[in-house]
């Protein structure tokens, strides 16, 4: 006899619980199946929280090797590996056992095990407590993704990594190629040549993450020149081969040396959707060309009971428009009239300086002739950054020509993650330039570089001298 | 090298479909040379360049929906001596007019705005050429409330409007795209989205009861017609839907009433024959709607409440001081509304002429949107055809309009015997809310008694 609820969600990442959780609020049965233990998905698990707390110990270390300039000198920092990996699995195990509990508390049934679906409105769980029949009226996809593995850089080798396995944290490699220059292979990069690795950093295309705009990623890149051993842009990796000292890799592109030797290769060239879920054909759900779940705006999928969220169900991949869908899929099922249409999802990349932007890049604005002006302020002239000892960052508006609507933000700099959420309330409240330069923001701090760009637009910024074109 | 922007149009119109390129690349244009025709909400118009030279590049193409102030054409405007080279090449380019064409930029469409120059009842001054034409009652813009998904955007860009905003238009049913925001920036705030709303009801508030298919909200589903034989889809042009858009607000905004009076008009069909010839040969065709315009026009200085306009929003009357009179011309395209300015002022004879010559226009299609507002009371002639009375749509903002349908010989009781006379039926509608029964009749009995005795229009009017 099968167990009955009103709605399943498959996949327990932040997409997946978030769900779970809403629904439950909103006071329907639900069951939440995964195969981990404990909900959190990549993100918790494998993904945006280990890399943080990683990335947060390198922050450190960078900084204390700073100090110098300072006039404070530390010794060398003594790393344990087992400390820190322990320390990065104590805040995996505490946020994931966290959102289990919270879980619990809302009565939310957490199945373990492997989902089959056996038909639109039914599934077949088998896991660690044996096999459970779910019925359901309704079902939420949040499968999320995996990292895209290429065949030929395929390597049955325990030198060969992953994200995954990137951030199990094996050692600290003498020397370690990344492949791929996008947020994943430049975060991971830099935890692992701040912790002494002599990373290299190998992208296809001619600049690092690609999608953001040049002038914010050469913030970045300036520094990032500094910590890696090389960046080698426009260039691919076409052979990997074990050898007993290392991984031979063989280049092809703008690299004098095209074949070199590491200890350790990262593959970070993307993500996957998880979009092959077993008994998915009993259903009409459509997969697109890509691997996506095809969803409409509420992120209903083809077959009108089950719905898709997350990475699963589109790009960008990121854990907090999953959760936003989440909600949306949720308030579709209740019978709102919920639809999923954002007009800023930040994104950010946790490197050191970070870099985050929302809405639409200049890049975008340009490529799809919209008019737009660009309102840029220069972290030299903000005074929390000089305090710091960070002024290379830049804060920039994309602003509507004709009425100075925020359109998109750009931040590169210290704390740039933190910032851009103004940034995403502002393009979501359709505020304008004139709006972030009345709001007053608090000195000194770093928030200050959003409202002086506003008065740059308006050629009247009190720390930069930039008078309006007439 | 020059550019040549789509021009001003008019008042309130934005925007217009191009419905033919007058132009090749390569052709050496003049100024004032037509180069584009549009058609707009309100009239078909040809746009003369206002640049001069050899058309290097067409920016537009049949079909494009084009703002003020878009690039149509850019040409090389160094003389004529460089006019000749290119004109060679003319041929090859010439096959390819939409070399560079913009972006369709879809659907700029404003929602059921009503506009005050747009047609009315069906009605003309060459009664041969006369037809009614039947009201639509759905709007091809109605959003899908039915299926909540994926709101229809206008073009690329989201409305500014927050979160919140958005969300409480798609739970009433608003959509956001056709708000129009009073913030900075046009913002869109709740109170925005609310006074949408409360326009759309106010303009289905009155065809409730009949199911309240009116503009912007979706009506009863259409059956499918298919299941009793084959049918033809069409799209509404534009005038046809500014149209249906302007008599549903016009219909269900103001509370009609018609009155109807039958007049004598033996006397005045005598001084039409007897004047006709001299008038035609001024150019003009006096026909009983030229003479009932210089009726009318005395008629409304007279009572002035029948030249006026409500303004709810105010709560005042607006009395106007000038005497615009519009007479509805029926066209291939549709109903249109050119409308005789100040014809108090002028005589019989000059409103024949200007009557004539705005009803050539109406059907050659080159009114202009200012020669279709403004005007202060409509009338409506359907007598070519036929018809004894009918109840015409007063034209708002104006707040009467009179219908004329065909006179015909009849036995009329005059001191102590049946005589023959030419009576011909009139139906006054009017806004209730300005003007009452009484004063409606008294108007309609004046008009009829300036007809029936003509001679007391040149003593008074």
């Amino acid at each position: 006899m099968a167990d009955s609820v009103q709605v399943v969600v498959l996949g327990a990442g932040p997409g997946g619980y978030a769900a779970a959780f809403y629904a439950a609020d909103l006071g329907m049965q639900v069951a939440l199946v995964d195969e981990e233990k404990n909900p959190g998905g990549v993100c918790l698990y494998r993904g945006c929280i280990p890399s943080k707390a990683l990335l947060h110990v390198a922050k450190v270390i960078d900084e204390a090797k700073h100090a110098g300039n300072w006039g404070v000198t530390f010794s060398e920092p003594k790393v344990d590996i087992d400390k820190l990996r322990a320390y990065k699995q104590g805040v995996v195990d505490k946020l994931t056992a966290g959102v289990g509990s919270v879980g619990r508390m809302r009565k939310v049934r957490f199945v373990q095990g492997r989902g089959t679906l056996t038909g639109p409105k039914s599934m077949t769980v088998a896991g660690p407590g044996g096999t459970v029949d779910l019925q359901f009226e309704n079902l939420i996809l949040a499968t999320g993704s995996h990292p895209t593995k290429i065949p030929s850089l395929s390597l049955d080798s325990p030198r060969m990594m992953d994200s995954t396995s990137g951030l199990e944290l094996p050692d600290v490699p003498g020397s370690l190629l990344v492949i791929g220059g996008g947020y994943i292979g430049l975060e991971l990069g830099t935890v692992y040549a701040t912790l002494g690795s002599k990373v290299a950093v190998v992208e296809m295309t001619p600049g690092l993450l690609p999608g953001a705009d040049r002038d914010l990623v050469a913030v970045l890149e300036k520094r990032l020149k500094k910590l890696f051993a090389s960046i080698m842009l426009n260039t691919k990796v076409v052979k990997v081969a074990e050898e007993a000292k290392g991984i031979r890799v063989t280049f092809e592109g703008d690299v004098p040396e095209k074949e070199q030797v590491f200890d350790r290769v990262l593959v970070a060239v993307g993500r996957r959707p998880n979009s092959k879920i077993p008994g998915l054909e009993t259903t009409r759900v459509k997969i697109d060309p890509k691997g996506f779940v095809e969803v409409d705006g509420q992120r209903r999928t083809a077959e009108p009971s089950i719905f898709a969220i997350g990475d699963v169900a589109g790009e960008p991949m990121l854990a907090h428009k999953a959760s936003h869908e989440a909600r949306v899929a949720v308030e579709a099922i209740a019978g709102h009239k919920a639809v999923f249409e954002p007009q800023a999802i930040p994104a950010v990349v946790f490197t050191d300086p970070e870099i985050a932007w929302c809405g639409l890049t200049e890049a975008q604005a340009q490529a799809e002739q919209i008019e737009i002006e660009v309102a840029k302020f220069p972290w030299g002239a903000l005074s929390r950054a000089i305090t710091v000892d960070r002024p290379e960052g830049l804060t920039k508006l994309v602003l509507e020509k004709s009425t100075g609507r925020v359109l998109g933000v750009g931040i590169a700099g210290s704390g740039a993650g933190e910032l851009i959420a103004e940034g995403a309330l502002a393009i979501e409240m359709g505020a304008t330039a004139e709006d972030m330069k009345l709001v007053i923001h608090p000195h000194p701090t770093l928030s200050e570089s959003v409202m002086e760009a506003a008065e740059v637009f308006f050629g009247q910024s009190t720390h930069v001298y930039k008078p309006k074109r007439k | 090298m020059t550019e040549f922007k789509v021009p001003e149009l008019g008042e309130n119109v934005a925007t217009g479909d191009v419905t033919k390129v007058l132009v090749n690349v390569g052709d050496t244009i003049k100024q004032e040379q037509p180069v584009l025709e549009l058609e707009t909400d309100k009239a078909t118009i040809e746009v003369p360049s206002s640049v001069a030279g050899v058309v290097k590049e067409i920016r537009v193409k049949r079909g494009d929906k084009v703002k003020v102030g878009a690039v149509i054409l850019t040409v090389d405007s160094n003389g004529g001596g460089a006019a000749a080279p290119q004109a060679a090449a003319a041929p090859e380019q010439a096959k390819a007019p939409e070399q560079k064409p913009t972006e369709p930029k879809a659907a700029e469409q404003k929602p059921a705005e009503p506009t005050s120059a747009a047609p009315t009842q069906a009605a003309q001054t060459a009664p041969t050429q006369t037809k009614v034409v039947s009201m639509p009652m759905r709007s091809t813009e109605a959003p899908p409330a039915a299926t909540p998904a994926a709101p229809a955007r206008t073009d690329g860009r989201a409305a500014p409007a927050s979160p919140a905003v958005r969300r409480l238009a798609r739970e009433i049913g608003v959509d956001i795209n056709a708000v129009e925001g009073t913030g900075p920036g046009g913002r869109i705030s709740q109170e925005d989205v609310k006074e949408h709303a409360r326009r759309i009801l106010s303009s289905v508030g009155a065809a409730g009861a009949s199911g309240g298919a009116v503009l912007a909200r979706p009506g009863r589903q259409l059956p499918d017609f298919q299941k009793w034989g084959a049918v033809e889809r069409q799209p509404w042009t534009n005038i046809r839907r500014a149209t249906a858009e302007h008599l549903s607000y016009a219909w269900t905004t103001i509370p009609h009433v018609t009155q109807c009076d039958k007049a004598d008009v033996t006397a005045l069909e005598e001084l039409r024959q007897r004047h006709k010839e001299r008038v035609a040969k001024a150019g003009g065709q006096l026909t009983i709607t030229a003479m009932l315009v210089k009726i009318l026009a005395t008629a409304v200085t007279k009572f002035p409440q029948f030249n006026a306009s409500i303004d709810m929003d105010r709560g005042e009357i607006v009395y106007k001081k000038y005497v615009n009179i519009g007479v509805a011309a029926d066209t291939d395209r549709g109903l249109l509304v050119p409308v005789i300015r100040n014809a108090d002022q002028k005589n019989i004879n000059q409103i024949a002429i200007e009557v004539k010559q705005l009803a050539e226009r109406a059907r050659e299609r080159k009114l202009t949107p200012d020669e279709m507002s403004g005007g202060s009371i409509s009338i409506s002639n359907l007598g070519g055809i036929g018809g004894t009375y009918f109840t015409p749509i007063v034209n708002w903002p104006e707040v009467a309009i009179l219908g004329v349908s065909r006179g015909t010989t009849e036995p009329v009781w005059q001191d102590g015997s049946f005589v023959p006379r030419e009576m011909l039926p009139l139906s006054l509608s009017y806004d209730h809310r300005v003007i009452d029964g009484a004063d409606a009749m008294r108007f309609l009995r004046w008009v009829v008694e300036a007809i029936e005795q003509p001679f007391l229009l040149s003593l008074i009017g």
